[in-house]
């Protein structure tokens, strides 16, 4: 009964669920409900999360296919900049479109080069990251580009609706729809299929590439919505946006139970995973760690959450 | 008999300069099995790429159901009721069996277009047990399987979606006595169901079993095909070797 129950859900199912209690009972314990354990405190981790999460959701399809996107950290900042530089003299929604456009666009030429190119996606992403962070920094002139839009502060950064933050309602809204296509349409079905065994999918009628090229589109374009919630948050875009949470990311989809070779994976893992890591940035933050203890500590985190990825025994 | 369901005519395959099939006809009825045979690079894999539009030939003609068919590519030979069970199997294995049954062909319902994953897995439950394919669950992983199961599972995808035809590339070769003969009495089951099967094998034992005729090739040449029951093994081997004529 066990085993089946593991063969289904795999180690990883369980461990990201282990992992978020011992790490909440750590802190809860350490710094107890002086700093941790507060309402404010809580609610804040969930709402720094939520441009992670989105990412999260778009890499889960990405790694889902085979592919991986290291570019999407950059994505970030470049959406953010071009929606906040097109919101200086245009009304929101311009910016709001050149945000989702600019990086499902980033996404595409990643698509394009991985699945009509046949290059290698690690490859593929590693250089566009290069690029798009310095298409950012260029833009930008490395400054910090205020947004003004109090429409756009709200809708994607402090606003509410109905007593509940919007940032809570994106994050929400992109794990649902995440879900729902990963787990109940034939996009989903097929991006596992390609993940898993790309030559069955493709004498399977499945469009190999056409997949590759849309999970990365949509990865870009979560990124791109990522970076709209920071510049929300923030009131302003900088090119440094997103540059931390690349590894953060990946380590959140991986711990989350989404394998890193493709055909298996989880939405609601990596919300999971993806708030395991904001609470862990957290109490760090709130213990006193310096910056460059945080990574450390979270370099670990993403070693540990490789090596259990990769000891699956029915792997 | 009746009419053939597939009919090749003095196919021609040749790969640059090289010949890789020369003037290579067969007819195949509905409910008949027919073994390929010949050592390796005799073409065997050659054809059945040919039939199930991997590769179209240099010259002849394919028939099916007596009119002329030309697959653009593989796909196109599925939709015509042509269905493969390659030799590496093509089963996803992380997928649950009923996702493997319906690979690139899943059922949706509702506006959304959502899976239909109960319809999958009545479907897929009513055909292992119609071909005694015995897997725990058709929700179980393909990867939990044995090697006679995941074969089960691929020559159930293929009898579930062929109008016509079955191809099987090499159905036992990785399979222990036991699981031989479970996947023996599938194939034998499926001529119940009026498809025509093609099968390629390097048993001759098998061969002999599972076939109504044998096909021999040798080096790209065909060099004739016999009726089962009117041959032996020591004439087959002779015309695969060609040692003995």
């Amino acid at each position: 009964m066990l085993s089946t129950l593991t063969s289904r859900t795999g180690l990883q199912g369980l461990i990201v669920y282990a992992g978020f209690v011992l790490i909440f009972l750590f802190f809860a314990a350490t710094l107890g409900s002086e700093s941790f354990l507060t309402t404010k405190n809580l609610a804040n981790i969930v709402l720094q999360t939520a441009p992670a999460t989105v990412m999260a959701v778009g890499l889960v399809f990405v790694l889902s296919a085979g592919e991986i996107d290291l570019s999407f950290g950059a994505i970030v900042a470049l959406a953010a900049l071009v929606a906040a530089i097109a919101m200086r003299n245009q009304p929101m929604i311009v910016g709001v479109l050149a945000g989702l456009g600019s990086g499902a666009a980033a996404g595409a030429v990643n698509g394009l080069l991985v699945a009509y190119g046949r290059l290698p996606s690690f490859l593929v992403t590693l250089a566009t990251m290069g690029v798009i962070a310095g298409i950012g920094r260029s833009i930008s002139d490395l400054q910090s580009i205020p947004v003004i839009s109090p429409g756009f502060i709200s809708f994607f950064g402090g606003g509410s609706l109905a007593g509940i933050p919007s940032l809570i309602i994106w994050t929400l809204a992109a794990i649902a729809f995440g879900h729902l296509v990963y787990r109940q349409t034939r996009f989903g079905a097929h991006v596992l299929a390609v993940g898993d065994n790309p030559r069955a999918a493709l004498v399977s009628g499945i469009k190999v590439a056409r997949i590759r090229l849309s999970v990365l589109i949509l990865s870009g374009a979560c990124a791109g919505l990522a970076g709209l919630l920071y510049a929300g948050r923030l009131q302003s875009a900088r090119y440094t946006l997103g540059e931390s949470d690349l590894m953060t990311v990946i380590a959140a989809v991986i711990v989350g139970g989404t394998a890193l070779n493709g055909g298996k994976g989880t939405i609601f893992g990596a919300l999971v995973g993806s708030l395991m890591m904001g609470m862990l940035n957290n109490g760090l933050i709130l213990m006193g760690l310096s910056v460059s203890y945080q990574m450390i500590i979270k370099g670990l985190i993403v070693l540990v959450a490789v090596a259990i990825s990769l000891r699956d025994p029915n792997r | 008999m009746s009419n053939p369901v597939l009919q090749l005519k003095n196919i021609h395959k040749a790969f640059g300069g090289v010949t890789a099939i020369e003037n290579f006809s067969l007819d195949l009825h509905s409910g008949e099995v027919v073994a390929l045979v010949g050592d390796n690079g005799a073409g065997k894999s050659t054809l059945i790429k040919m039939i199930s539009g991997v590769h179209p030939p240099t010259s002849g003609e394919i028939l099916l159901d007596g009119q002329p068919a030309s697959f653009a590519d593989a796909s196109v030979a599925r939709e015509r009721g042509i269905e493969v069970v390659y030799q590496d199997l093509a089963l996803a294995d992380q997928q649950p069996v009923y996702m493997n049954l319906f690979l690139g062909r899943e059922p949706v319902k509702g506006p959304l277009r959502l899976l239909d994953r109960n319809r999958m897995i009545a479907e897929t439950e009513a055909l292992v047990k119609e071909l005694d394919v015995r897997i725990p669950s058709s929700r179980a992983t393909i990867r939990d399987l044995s090697g006679g199961q995941r074969q089960g599972v691929a020559i159930a995808r293929a009898t579930h979606w062929a109008k016509k035809l079955i191809l099987l590339d090499e159905p036992t070769a990785a399979l222990g006595v036991a699981e031989t003969g479970r996947v023996e009495a599938t194939i034998s089951g499926l001529k119940a169901r009026n498809l025509a099967i093609l099968i390629i094998s390097h048993s001759l034992d098998q061969v002999f079993r599972l076939s109504d005729r044998i096909c021999v090739l040798r080096r790209g040449v065909q060099i004739g095909i016999r009726e089962t029951a009117k041959t032996d093994k020591n004439e087959i081997v002779s015309m695969i070797t060609g040692v003995g004529q």
